[in-house]
């Protein structure tokens, strides 16, 4: 019993480990792969794949449940490529152990019949003994890179055995082996990597320190917690960005200081495709827009003021945003309490360049070159005191259908440092914008190991592709018709398809320090074998 | 010089719709030709038509007039290629910048290196002359696709690409791509070949196989080209673009949908090179997965800028 399911274990790893199985498992993993494109990924775009939620209720669930939406993540990837990696290794570390031994080794003597190769000649002539003959061939093959060996002594023939080609073999291993220190590299990332958004939005009052709270949205890796983040701040102080006259936009640079584990603040510039490097993390620009900064004077005469971010809703710089002054219209004699009917809040479409003419309904240049702020104030319960959860961007949908927030009069058009007065003699100013960016702020201790382990990849493969592995075997015989001279008998084996063996096999021969024998010689003597 | 790059893009067009049609043209004459000359050799005992001539060997000589339109087809290939390559680097010259920096340039290079690659073999193969047809007609379907649906005005780039790893990113992945595509075409004429031989097929298209380089050199060029293109798809997509990916986006792989087919690709090639040097395996199951191979690589170029949104689609595409 015991004996036949050593028996079958033993034939199912030889099953796993053989090629016609890689090739099943490389396919199935590309086909595996394919999911993931089609389907939006919770690791690419959350937004995407809670918007697949609304437009199909029937049948993402399902789809979550296959693991559809965390393709890469999923269990049936994860068994394709870890069965793989099994694979891998079963073929690979008896291959390694044979290599090793092979390299020790000396290269196999030859075989009985050297005429049965593809590459052959006799009838050649060195003009010394046997055992000076294959010394000086064995020299002369060594000067040319290859492991030689000479067998056998004076009396009977003497062989020389020689190698070429290593490299295939080695550069082969090295290309499997160097995949596993990429999944090593993968992994690193994966438990001790972590990373973390925000939006920063230009001035002092707004720096932004590496503390897990003040994150909009952040990712862990299993091993890392909040004492994996490095603790630096760093203050957005000025934002240039460059557009073509159609608006696209060529060139960014966001200017700010950083103070790294409570150092003196340091000035730093960074932008796409060139991040900021700090010690323990990266800090990447991701996009950037324009606050709005809004005076409010409530009745009681009180000022406050909000710089609020909107977000860019078309590549001309249009933006939408929401300001509130939950605490707007508290009145001073009434102990501070706040009055949930006289709540107040904007909402506004900010058009960095109005149209000259024209209905001014968008942006038409993302630079700040007639920047017009439309405003609609809004007033009485925000609903933010209610405890649920809600939008920054958007006031409380359900405030707004019950009537407890309603507009205030009519939405003007606001230039900087323009007022609006609402009927109740308050009024609001526009003050004008700050710049705003989102940063991803990340650290992955895994990716020098994994670009070590694809470079690795790419030097074995070359050298797998390039290697070509090859034998070739001299039998000296003592000239029975010249004593003291000797006859050398040569033939060659390429062990990999290599269609230019043939060429290099008489060069090698032209090269050594042998001798054809004119056929005139050889026929009175009769030395046919 | 953007007019000037615009204009090149017609002239090539046109000057590989006539090494199309004179290839197309050999084809004809030369089909006359070959009964022609079988009728006369059969009785002396000479090669069949159809037979493989030598790897490497010139073109059987007879029909003189179909060799003549065969060389003039290539003389236009010439022209054609020449053409491609003034407008692509009057469009980078225009732009200041490496001509590949939106999806209808990206086509234009990539086209232009499978081109040269395709000047190459010819020099070392002269045999595989009648797959200018082929190189010809994928050269006005990709360039007239580019002109007419994928065109943009040059302009600068736009912020997310100006990074000289463009430049190294993307000339690996054209460089590549148009390595694949021939090596593409000798498998397809490959399996054609191997399908006439062995297996008896005689429907289109296994009818051209008779005027097709013989069954193994196919095999070897195709083996070649491969062996010869991964080590750059590799660079391209699992080096050079992971190091970009890391320096723009905060992550060296995030299965952005371009990274899901750039890998899928990936497998699919290293799964033909496992396969070549299986024994066991059979070369026609290697060459179908050379076919795979580049159904991903048009499904990367393609599918992807026109299905799917992810981060490598820019400036309208």
């Amino acid at each position: 019993m015991l004996i036949r399911l050593a028996a079958s274990a033993r034939n199912g790893w030889r099953q796993l480990t053989s090629m016609r199985t890689a090739l099943m498992l490389l396919f199935l993993l590309a086909l595996a792969a394919i999911p993931g494109s089609v389907l939006p990924q919770r690791s690419v775009s959350i937004e995407e794949v809670n918007a697949y939620f609304v437009e199909r209720p029937d049948l993402a669930p399902v789809l979550d449940r296959l693991g559809g939406f965390d393709v890469y993540g999923s269990p049936w990837f994860s068994a394709i490529y870890l069965l793989l990696f099994v694979s891998l290794v079963g073929c690979v570390v008896p291959r390694l152990r044979d290599h090793l031994r092979s390299l020790r080794r000396a290269p196999v003597d030859a075989p009985r019949r050297l005429s049965r190769l593809p590459q052959h000649a006799d009838q050649l002539a060195y003009s010394a003994p046997p055992a000076a003959a294959a010394e000086a061939l064995r020299a002369g093959l060594r000067s040319r890179r290859w492991r030689a060996v000479v067998r056998g002594a004076d009396a009977g023939p003497v062989t020389v055995s020689a190698e070429k080609g290593y490299l295939k073999e080695t550069g082969n291993l090295l290309m499997h082996f160097a995949m596993l220190a990429v999944l090593v590299g993968v992994a690193l990332g994966a438990t001790l990597g972590w990373h973390g958004n925000t939006l920063v939005v230009a001035g002092p009052d707004h720096r932004f320190c590496n503390v897990l709270q003040q994150y909009d949205e952040f990712g862990l890796g299993t091993r890392a917690g909040a004492g994996s983040l490095p603790p630096f701040c760093f203050t957005l102080t000025d934002f240039d960005a460059e557009f073509t006259e159609g608006g696209q936009p060529t060139a960014f640079l966001a200017h700010g200081e950083v103070s790294e584990g409570g150092g003196d603040p340091r000035p730093v510039e960074f932008t796409v495709n060139s991040p900021l490097r700090l010690d323990g993390a990266s800090v990447y620009l991701l996009g950037n827009g324009y606050a709005p900064v809004l005076r409010y004077t409530d009745r009681f005469g009180e000022t406050q003021t909000s710089t609020t971010p909107f977000l860019p809703s078309d590549p001309q710089g249009t933006a939408q945003g929401v300001a509130t002054f939950p605490d707007a219209n508290v009145d001073p004699a009434g102990g501070g309490e706040r009055d949930p009917s006289l709540q107040v809040a904007f909402q506004g479409l900010y058009l960095p360049t109005a149209p000259a003419e024209g209905p001014l309904v968008g942006s038409v240049h993302p630079e700040e070159r007639a920047p017009t702020l439309f405003l609609q104030a809004f007033r009485g319960d925000l609903g933010i005191d209610s405890g649920t959860p809600q939008s920054v961007l958007e006031l409380n949908q359900a405030q707004l259908d019950s009537g407890e927030l309603a507009p205030v009069g009519e939405a003007v058009f606001l230039a900087p440092g323009e007022t609006m007065t609402l009927a109740d003699e308050t009024t609001v100013e526009f003050v004008g914008t700050q710049r705003w960016v989102t940063i991803s702020v990340r650290h992955d201790p895994g990716q020098p190991v994994a670009l070590v382990g694809i470079g690795l990849l790419l030097a074995g493969l070359v050298g797998s592709l390039v290697g070509r592995r090859r034998r070739v075997w001299f039998r000296v015989t003592a000239d029975p018709a010249t004593p003291g001279h000797s006859l050398v008998e040569a033939a060659g084996l390429p062990r990999s398809d290599y269609s230019g063996f043939a060429t290099e096999f008489s060069h090698l021969l032209a090269a050594l320090p042998l001798t054809p024998i004119p056929d005139s010689e050889l026929q009175p003597a009769g030395r046919s074998t | 010089m953007a007019g000037l790059s615009d204009t090149f893009v017609v002239v090539a067009v046109l000057a590989y719709l006539v090494a199309m049609i004179g290839h197309a043209a050999e084809y004809a004459f030369g089909t006359r030709g070959a009964v022609a000359r079988a009728a006369a050799l059969v009785p002396s005992g000479g090669p069949l038509p159809g037979a493989d001539p030598e790897p490497g060997s010139p073109p059987q000589p007879g029909g003189g007039r179909a060799a003549l339109i065969g060389r003039g087809a290539v003389a236009m290939l010439v022209v054609g290629v020449a053409a491609h390559a003034v407008a692509v680097l009057t469009r980078g010259l225009a732009a200041e910048r490496v001509p590949w920096g939106n999806m209808y340039e990206f086509v234009l290079s990539a086209s232009l290196v499978g081109s040269v690659a395709w000047l190459f073999v010819l020099r070392r193969w002269p045999a595989t002359r009648h797959l200018g047809l082929y190189v010809a007609l994928a050269n006005v379907v990709l360039l007239g696709i580019a002109g007419l649906w994928l065109y943009v005005p040059v302009g600068p780039l736009v912020a997310a690409l100006n990074s000289y790893w463009l430049v190294i990113h993307v000339a690996a992945a054209a460089l590549s791509s148009g390595i694949f595509l021939v090596g593409f075409v000798a498998a397809a004429m490959y399996l054609i070949k191997t399908g006439y031989d062995e297996r008896g097929k005689r429907g289109f298209p296994y009818t051209l196989a008779p005027r097709l380089p013989g069954a193994e050199t196919l095999e070897r060029l195709s083996f070649r080209l491969h062996a010869f293109g991964f080590p750059i798809w590799t660079f391209a997509a699992l080096i050079a673009g992971p190091i970009w990916a890391e320096a723009a986006w905060g992550r060296y792989w995030g299965w952005d949908p371009k990274e899901v087919w750039a890998f899928i690709s990936w497998v699919v090639y290293a799964a033909y090179l496992h396969a070549r040097a299986t024994p066991s395996v059979k070369r026609t199951t290697a060459a179908w997965l050379a076919v795979a191979g580049w159904v991903t690589m048009l499904m990367n170029l393609f599918g992807v800028n026109l299905l799917f949104e992810g981060l490598h689609s820019y400036a309208g595409l």
